[in-house]
């Protein structure tokens, strides 16, 4: 079971949408951490959300920075309290899709290189949600977005998802994981691993988006259980270069059963879906799933 | 009044935003059904269910999440 904290981190009136799954991301990564927590934001539909000028949604300070820089900005909060003794406090940064796996690539990449004491999560959506459902590096194949449209000429996104974990990985940092808003436990143990680790550590969280993926408002969770259900989004850890994967579904449902109630792969037809069917398979069998 | 480099003061004043205008579906909990499982308060997006399960419905936008998360069945969707 979660911890329930008695004061939320996060406060309400911000304004994500409806079943917003990033809120609840950062809401859970919030309590599990504490009061002693410094935050830092690079642009997305998080900054956007939980600070509009002149409020704020968030009860620990908060930092925002452009799409392209979180990862030098939480570098140098964290030499900055290092410097002053604070070495307790809890230095984590979030980014969205766009702002990790393309815009904030080279800053976190030099963040996690230069070995800060610092813990990273992407909270992945799977496309530029906040400026209108644009295509990232993270959109999935066959996925239609308003920069991958489908249509006669096209099925919608045509390369698989850049696979950013393992990227960070390959940085030979102690501490690598994906998460899922879906499995509460496994993503809170998640990031206390990561908040405890000395030196950086990276979080791939999966948030299904209401808006951008096309699903009634309350079905934000259910989502995110089919994608690691259906083997879609793999549940794993990777600390100090040992893989294990922490959650393996009984019985790997069909990728179908976690497209059909997307809008954004609705169009889809049989051929598509094997071939999607067949990444999944191909990865599953990779990672020993 | 903007302050040098846009700094807030005041922490989670988004408070001021009662976000529970924009709700068209109002989650009604049964207490007698609930079996205090938690899953409402873990999964709001709007930290708007607290310890003792009351729904804040100054700031729930009716998304439904707790109705469809909760194993009992004890939460339904009514209309404003």
């Amino acid at each position: 079971m979660v911890d329930i904290p008695d004061k939320n981190l996060l406060a309400p009136g911000h304004r994500g949408c409806a079943g917003c799954g990033a809120s609840i991301a950062v809401k859970l990564a919030l309590n599990a951490l504490g009061e002693n927590t410094v935050a830092i934001s690079a642009t997305g539909c998080l900054e956007v959300m939980t600070t509009p000028y002149p409020e704020t949604a968030w009860e620990i300070p908060f930092i925002h920075v452009a799409f392209e820089n979180s990862g030098a900005v939480a570098s140098g909060v964290e030499s900055a309290l290092r410097i002053q003794g604070k070495e307790n406090v809890n230095v984590i940064a979030f980014g969205g899709d766009g702002g990790t796996v393309d815009i904030g690539l080279q800053s976190l990449s030099g963040a996690m290189e230069r070995g800060h004491n610092m813990t990273y999560i992407c909270y992945d959506n799977e496309a530029y949600m906040n400026t209108g459902i644009q295509r990232s590096g993270a959109t999935p194949f066959g996925a239609t977005t308003t920069t991958s449209p489908m249509g006669s000429a096209s099925f919608g996104e045509d390369k698989p998802k850049k696979n950013m974990p393992m990227i960070m990985a390959a940085h030979g940092i102690p501490y690598v994981a994906t998460a899922s808003i879906a499995y509460p436990e496994d993503y809170v143990n998640k990031v206390k691993k990561a908040a405890e680790t000395k030196g950086p550590a990276y979080i791939h969280l999966q948030q299904p988006c209401t808006t951008g993926w096309g699903y009634p408002s309350d079905k934000t969770i259910e989502m995110g259980r089919l994608a690691v259900e259906t083997g879609s989004w793999i549940l794993y850890e990777i600390v100090d270069g040992k893989f294990e994967i922490t959650y393996r579904p009984d019985e790997r449902k069909p990728v179908k059963e976690y497209l059909a109630p997307q809008k954004r792969f609705r169009h889809l037809d049989d051929e598509l879906i094997e071939k999607i069917q067949k990444y999944v398979d191909a990865e599953c069998e990779e990672l020993g799933l | 009044m903007v302050n040098i480099g846009c700094v807030i003061t005041t922490p989670g004043s988004s408070k001021n935003n009662k976000t529970g205008s924009w709700r068209t579906f109002k989650p009604i909990l049964d207490k007698e059904k609930c079996i205090d499982c938690d899953n409402c308060i873990v999964f709001c997006p709007d930290s708007c269910v607290n310890k003792q399960h009351d729904i804040d419905y100054d700031y729930c936008k009716g998304c439904g999440i707790c109705a469809n998360e909760c194993p009992s069945d004890a939460i339904e969707m009514v209309k404003e």
